[in-house]
């Protein structure tokens, strides 16, 4: 059943954020700490659990990969709800700030992956399907420019 | 046509799926056309989306991109917190145990490295700036970590609030930019494993930006770099009003 998948993913969701938010509570701070990594976490350890088994294979599997695959879309909503007139009309120190934070850590990005084991590229995009379900790439894109 | 209208205010959520589905058809389309698939479909539906919210915004003055203009307000819903963060979990489906250990120090530590350079980086255009209060140094550079450290930390110190606005729109620039940078930087910076989108997503921090950016960049690194970003604005929360404030008042 489709739905036992989507449930197991809200499931996973609300058990996250609620950890997340007694995380914030107990160090003080008015943010959810880490709430949607930890409901990852336990997705990722619902799908390799063999009690679960029933909840991430065959049709079940399709409803959280039917989520998987609706991201993009939603990044889109997301893109589109952003305040970016306040972006553009911040000034040049709100633009200087936030331009000069991201360059900086690009650059850091090389240094700090050289610690510790390293993993391989993924494969390009057309020659694997990566997680079932989860590419919908037309043609032939290997990531960007 | 009033008929019309109601029907498509009155289902917002179906509208936003028709309304981002043809968006990023055209998206596919152009990316192909255009560019000849050198520029990812998805990053062109994102930038799409984001001109969309800045002509928005520019004619209702609403601070909601899109969602101001009455019958879109379902691209709110579909775009919230809410469904982002249901959509980010589910790419966790199929993620590697043994991937998210590999860089699981180093994963930590880009999330403080992250957190701290972004401060420093922020803080130093406000002295540039001529701004010379810790708690304006502060606010802006805690802006610079993410636009939700920045208010968090402002209020918290008692900053004023047009320097709490600054430090919002410092960390809007910063999401978008990475939003959109990513996907041209990402060969420059080993972006294409697991470990080094973890370490991307740490250093990086902002959810939005680098949801979208990875999304653009190819859609699998996404959980990688989605599971270190969500710490970081908790930890910035943690260490904006407190130790990073302790500091710039001892410097000041």
């Amino acid at each position: 059943m489709i739905i036992y998948g989507v449930a197991l993913l809200a499931a996973c969701l609300l058990a996250g954020l609620y950890v997340g938010e007694l995380l914030g509570q107990l160090l003080g701070v008015q943010a959810n700490v880490g709430g949607v990594g930890i409901a990852m976490l336990l997705l990722v350890l619902a799908s390799s659990t063999q009690r679960f088994k029933p909840l991430v294979t065959g049709a079940s599997a399709n409803g959280i990969n039917f989520w998987s695959a609706m991201y993009i879309p939603i990044i889109v909503a997301m893109a589109a709800s952003q305040n970016v007139v306040a972006a553009v009309d911040g000034g040049l120190l709100a633009l200087l700030a936030g331009v000069a934070a991201v360059v900086v850590s690009f650059a850091l990005v090389p240094v700090l992956s050289r610690f510790g084991p390293q993993s391989d590229p993924l494969p390009p995009l057309d020659s694997s399907s990566g997680t079932p379900g989860k590419t919908d790439t037309p043609g032939k894109t290997g990531g960007g420019v | 046509m009033d008929t019309l209208v109601t029907v498509i205010s009155a289902n917002g959520l179906i509208t936003a799926f028709a309304v981002v589905g043809i968006t990023v058809w055209i998206s596919y389309l152009m990316s192909a056309r255009l560019t000849a698939g050198r520029i990812h479909g998805s990053a062109i539906a994102i930038i799409l989306g984001l001109a969309a919210s800045y002509w928005a915004g520019s004619v209702t003055g609403g601070s909601r991109g899109v969602v101001d203009i009455g019958v879109l307000a379902g691209i709110g819903l579909m775009g919230g917190g809410m469904m982002r963060d249901f959509g980010i979990v589910s790419t966790a489906f199929g993620v590697h145990i043994s991937e998210l250990r590999k860089a699981g120090v180093v994963g930590v530590i880009s999330i403080f490295a992250g957190v701290i350079v972004s401060f420093i980086v922020g803080a130093l255009i406000a002295v540039a700036f001529g701004y010379r209060d810790a708690e304006s140094i502060t606010t802006i550079g805690a802006g610079a970590v993410t636009y939700i450290v920045g208010p968090v930390t402002g209020t918290a110190i008692g900053a004023s609030s047009d320097v709490i606005a600054l430090s919002v729109a410092a960390g809007v620039v910063k999401s978008i930019l990475v939003m959109i940078g990513t996907p041209l930087v990402a060969k420059h910076i080993g972006l294409n494993n697991p470990q080094s989108a973890m370490v991307f997503g740490g250093l990086m921090g902002t959810t939005s930006g680098v949801a979208g950016g990875l999304a653009a960049t190819d859609p699998r690194l996404v959980p990688y770099g989605a599971m270190t970003a969500t710490f970081y604005t908790g930890l910035g929360c943690l260490m904006g009003p407190s130790i990073l404030y302790f500091i710039v008042r001892a410097l000041v």
